[in-house]
């Protein structure tokens, strides 16, 4: 047999890839995660978006007046310059029931989601990283969980607890949890499998910085995805206990309060409805712009 | 090369690999004997070539060698000591003399890592040097490997795939390993890009000195790196020789007609004119036939190799083991292009 393999040349140049014209120079990781982020003007949007409701809720009263304060005399009253978004039925000024109830509504929507993931991330990674017996047991526990409709396990739960807005997080994150660690779980099965876990090991790797340096940083994309899903069903889901006396009481605002009290007017003043649901509406688009953004600076594949 | 030449790096003896599959509520559960029994030894600076087709267990062995797997029975001795049975703590400080490149550099490269931190990693998980010690010697070792230094800061997917596995080698190498198992290393590449990928592993193989399991179907690349080479099928190893004998005196008939159905790039000036052509496909190893396992497509088999295994022996000379009934001392292998109904006279 001849062979086709010529003798030893020194391994070159041939393969080495495109002309590095700019190549960074050791720069900071958090400053290259920076400049990713700000050449993605939708991720800035959604920032943008996501800031102003988060100052809203910081300072709501202090910019939009008392939320609770009641005008018998101008009730159910269009956009002015006194009321730029109008009155409700007990003539309270519908943009300081906004402002205040942008704190309920993202600290139900955002807390329970972190909790969630907090709690089902790690469990959910574990139980896929290691299979064995951990993770039949973990997995029919969660199927049992979602066997129930997210909204009725609220539900339940909430009613179990008592109806304060720390219950009404808790019982999210409870709901939310089962499809997290489901996501989670999925994305820790298919990464055992590939080879760089192997090498990983190989080196001598400890399970714990296996599972945070390999296995979470590639789960990420899904994960933020959840989340960016998560957050808006939450404040929905916020808005539906709140309208079953389970959420907040009144006179606390909160979009969801808000959207159904505004139910029966809906012929005499459709408006009533419209800026709490447009509210619902930027909040979660500005998540899901920011969620993209945020999948794309910190997955290194996506281009620059 | 190392002074201790004569103390092997790698000694397996017994080594077998079962798996389960099936379950155990549907009645039927299976044990598929991936490896069955291999002894092999691999000296100082020395590439062993491991062969065989797809499905003889011999990525089985190399991940039994880096312990990515338990082995279910034998002993492996690396440097001296037996790591078939330690744990992965236990395991772990040995780990800086044994490393392991795969075949796929597409699935094997973190691709949240910057190349620098890729190669740099077993660095850190062994807590070497500083950091910028370690970035040194990242760049070092990626220059060893052909690659640029400024390379350490793209991402896997900027790179072809033999930058890749430029990256996995020196990611492999950057401890110093005393042996690293290269589990079809250049199967995934262009076959352009093979032959510097090959250059590249075998002139650090002689810079830096290390030992290497080569495993592989594909006979050019193992005549070309190989010191010895080893043949498998069915999970057992059938013929071990050096480079030269094995090519020059294959013995065992599955040799024989492995080497008969290699491409030749001269096919006028090879002396060879018939092919030999095996019948029927590889027996599952979950059912291995009785006697020797390849009885059952042997073209010389006699009744004796359906009863009886036989051992890998050496017969013609101790250098040369081979597991058939049919090897003599006088005559060494059986012809197995004499079979009858299964060879192929080529005209030409």
């Amino acid at each position: 047999m001849s062979n086709p393999f010529n003798p030893p040349t020194i391994a070159g140049a041939a393969e080495a890839g495109s002309p590095e014209a700019a190549v960074l120079e050791p720069a900071r990781r958090w400053r290259r995660l920076r400049q990713r982020f700000l050449r993605r003007r939708m991720a800035i949007i959604g920032l943008a978006f996501v800031l102003l409701f988060l100052l809203l809720a910081l300072m709501g009263p202090l910019v939009a007046g008392d939320p609770s304060e009641q005008h018998f005399d101008a009730v159910l009253q269009g956009p002015s310059f006194a009321h730029p978004m109008g009155t409700d039925d007990l003539g309270r000024d519908v943009f300081a029931r906004i402002a205040g109830g942008a704190r309920v509504s993202l600290l139900a929507g955002v807390c329970s989601t972190a909790l969630a993931m907090l709690v089902g991330v790690p469990v959910g990674l574990v139980a896929g990283f290691y299979r064995g017996w951990v993770d039949p047991i973990i997995m029919r526990l969660n199927d049992v969980m979602l066997a129930f409709p997210f909204l009725i396990f609220a539900v339940g739960l909430a009613a179990i607890l008592g109806a304060s807005l720390r219950n009404v997080i808790i019982a999210l994150a409870v709901a939310q949890f089962p499809a997290v660690l489901r996501i989670a779980r999925g994305e820790a099965l298919m990464l055992r499998e590939q080879d760089f876990l192997a090498g990983a090991i190989a080196d001598g790797t400890r399970d714990a910085a296996i599972i945070a340096r390999y296995v979470l940083p590639n789960s990420l994309n899904a994960l933020i995805v959840q989340a960016t899903v998560a957050i808006p069903a939450a404040i929905i889901g916020e808005a539906t206990l709140s309208f079953l006396g389970l959420g907040v009481q009144p006179p606390t605002p909160s979009w969801g309060v808000m959207l159904t009290h505004a139910q029966p007017y809906l012929a005499q003043a459709p408006l009533l409805a419209l800026f709490p649901g447009l509210a619902i509406a930027l909040v979660t688009l500005g998540f899901n712009l920011l969620g993209d953004g945020l999948r794309d600076v910190l997955d290194p594949r996506s281009g620059r | 090369m190392h002074g201790d030449d004569d103390s092997a790096v790698l000694e397996v003896t017994g080594l077998k690999k079962h798996y389960h599959s099936g379950s155990r509520l549907h009645g039927g559960r299976h044990v598929v004997r991936a490896v069955d029994g291999v002894d092999l030894t691999i000296g100082a600076g020395e590439v062993l070539g491991l062969v065989g087709e797809s499905g003889s267990g011999k990525s089985t062995i190399g991940k039994c060698v880096v312990r990515l797997t338990v082995p279910t029975a034998g002993t492996m001795r690396l440097l001296g000591r037996d790591i078939s049975s330690l744990s992965r703590r236990e395991m772990r400080p040995l780990r800086r003399d044994v490393h392991i490149v795969f075949q796929d550099p597409y699935s094997s490269l973190n691709p949240r890592m910057s190349v620098g931190e890729i190669v740099g990693e077993p660095l850190r998980q062994h807590g070497e040097g500083t950091r910028r010690e370690r970035d040194g010697r990242v760049g070092e070792m990626l220059e060893r490997v052909g690659l640029r230094q400024q390379m350490r800061l793209r991402y896997p997917h900027e790179l072809s795939g033999g930058q890749r596995q430029r990256v996995a080698l020196a990611r492999a190498l950057i401890l110093g390993p005393r042996l690293v198992v290269a589990d079809e290393p250049v199967s995934a590449l262009d076959v352009s890009v093979q032959a510097s990928i090959v250059n590249l592993l075998l002139d650090l193989q002689r810079d830096m000195g290390f030992s290497c399991l080569f495993i592989t179907h594909d006979l050019s690349v193992v005549e070309f790196i190989s010191d010895r080479v080893a043949v498998m099928y069915l999970g057992r190893i059938v013929e071990t020789a050096s480079r030269a004998d094995l090519f020059k005196d294959p013995q065992h008939p599955y040799t024989q007609a492995l080497l008969s159905a290699a491409p030749v790039a001269d096919p006028a000036s090879s002396r060879r004119s018939s092919r030999i052509v095996l019948t029927g496909d590889v027996p599952s190893p979950s059912a291995p036939p009785p006697g020797c396992p390849f009885h059952t497509r042997c073209p010389v088999a006699v009744p004796r190799c359906s009863t009886e295994v036989p051992p890998l022996v050496g017969v013609t000379s101790a250098e040369h083991p081979v597991a058939c009934h049919l090897v003599t001392p006088e005559d060494g292998g059986p012809d197995a292009s004499q079979g009858e109904v299964t060879s192929v006279h080529h005209p030409s």
